[in-house]
């Protein structure tokens, strides 16, 4: 059928329709998974598990990644500090877009790719194979036995990798600014904590990775859970949550930051 | 993997965790001295505030003892009402006075706050009444070369004599 006009407005409005109905599907999962977290609390071994899964395996490329990061943040700040003969100040630069964006932004997105799209291919590939209506006919509610439990792990693994994110990267400002550059170091520290403060830059970004944390873990575990079980699906589901939990990390962060940071 | 070796391994990765969150909270940040400390709150009125602005530092010998905790425009005189939160550690006499400094040549606005002579000290809900505005450059320049045109005129009108140094404003 050739494309006429009233077809493309009719898959607009389609479409529309359907971004906002999988919307509020996802906002209905996740009041689901809050619902029926009872399980979780009760065995918290399964909870244990998963943050094994989404934490800990995550730790490596978290370390590496926020050592790289605070390095080139020190490289590059002392290059510009250094123009303006202030480069005492470079404790201050690489501390405060650590802890107030770098440390939860890209940790985020780095747990989206590497334990967000995990779980999207578990739990897809967990529908593909029967295994959760299996669960259902013995009466294990699937969502309360394998859903919440790595919602859980992942909401609680994310503010804290974000925590070791910003402390390393810290680190390895230090690294390139101090040992490598010959930056003072009294002044390198001293000045990062009388410009960083505590409730206004540390806990309000891990209140950010808290929001990410629920965000992700949300969209990856709706992803697989609604994949029609094929192995293309799979596939679709996985790019889909690292996809969308990038936009939506960013769009958050971008939101919770006017919040938090306003005229400051 | 067995039970014991997944539990060591999540507890090394939650202690690892909260290491990094106190890390920032002690080693990066200031946790804040002066949230918990109790404070007193004084008010002084300036001219001009410049660019100082909420929660910049109010320091007295280099020290600093307080932040600034509100800056309103007063409408009935004009000027800028600035709100002084002193910690209750440090104590001023009454006729203290306030002035708007900048640390550095282009660094950020503080409060520089010098000790006067009075025996009583300044209690919460005080005003201090001896301020002095913030430095304006466009007003210094223009001062300076005010002064450096009266000069010159004076000495082309040959009346050098009653021009005495040290009297500019």
């Amino acid at each position: 059928m050739k494309p006429s006009k009233e077809n493309i407005i009719a898959r607009i409005g389609h479409r529309s329709i359907n971004s906002i109905w999988e919307m509020g599907v996802t906002a209905r999962f996740l009041l689901q998974i809050l619902w029926r977290s009872g399980t979780s609390v009760r065995r918290f071994q399964l909870v244990i598990r998963e943050i094994y899964a989404s934490g800990v395996l995550s730790l490596i490329i978290i370390v590496v990644s926020g050592l790289f990061v605070g390095m080139v943040l020190g490289l590059q700040g002392y290059q510009t500090l250094q123009t303006y003969g202030s480069e005492n100040s470079l404790g201050v630069l690489v501390a405060l877009s650590l802890v107030r964006e770098l440390g939860p932004v890209v940790a985020a997105l780095l747990f989206a790719s590497r334990a967000g799209s995990a779980i999207t291919a578990e739990v897809g590939l967990m529908k593909t194979t029967e295994q959760l209506q299996a669960m259902e006919m013995m009466a294990v509610d699937p969502v309360a036995r394998i859903i919440a439990p790595r919602f859980w792990g992942g909401v609680i693994s994310m503010p804290l990798l974000a925590a070791i994110f910003s402390m390393v990267g810290v680190y390895g400002g230090y690294l390139v600014g101090v040992v490598v550059m010959g930056v003072d170091d009294g002044s390198f520290w001293s000045q990062m904590q009388s410009a960083v403060n505590w409730r206004d830059d540390v806990l309000n970004g891990v209140i950010k990775s808290v929001v990410f944390g629920f965000a992700i873990t949300t969209i990856a575990l709706f992803q697989g859970y609604d994949a029609m079980p094929t192995a293309e699906w799979i596939s679709r589901a996985t790019t889909r949550t690292v996809v969308n939990s990038s936009l939506a990390i960013l769009a958050l962060d971008f939101i919770l930051t006017s919040f938090m940071f306003k005229g400051m | 993997m067995e039970r014991t070796t997944l539990d060591l391994w999540v507890g090394l990765f939650v202690v690892a965790g909260l290491a990094a969150l106190f890390g920032l909270a002690l080693k990066v940040s200031n946790m804040d001295s002066f949230a918990g400390a109790s404070s007193y709150q004084v008010v002084a009125s300036f001219d001009n505030i410049g660019s100082l602005k909420v929660q910049a530092p109010i320091k007295s010998a280099g020290v600093v003892v307080g932040r600034v905790s509100n800056i309103i425009f007063n409408n009935k005189t004009f000027e800028a009402d600035v709100t002084l939160k002193l910690n209750s550690r440090y104590v001023f006499p009454k006729d203290s006075s306030a002035e708007v400094m900048t640390s550095g040549l282009l660094g950020e606005q503080y409060l520089a706050l010098a000790p006067g002579g009075d025996s009583q000290n300044l209690v919460n809900g005080d005003k201090i009444k001896l301020t002095q505005s913030a430095m304006v450059l466009e007003n210094l320049i223009s001062q300076f070369l005010y002064n450096k045109a009266s000069d010159s005129s004076k000495n082309s009108s040959g009346s050098g004599a009653t021009a005495t140094p040290g009297t500019n404003p």
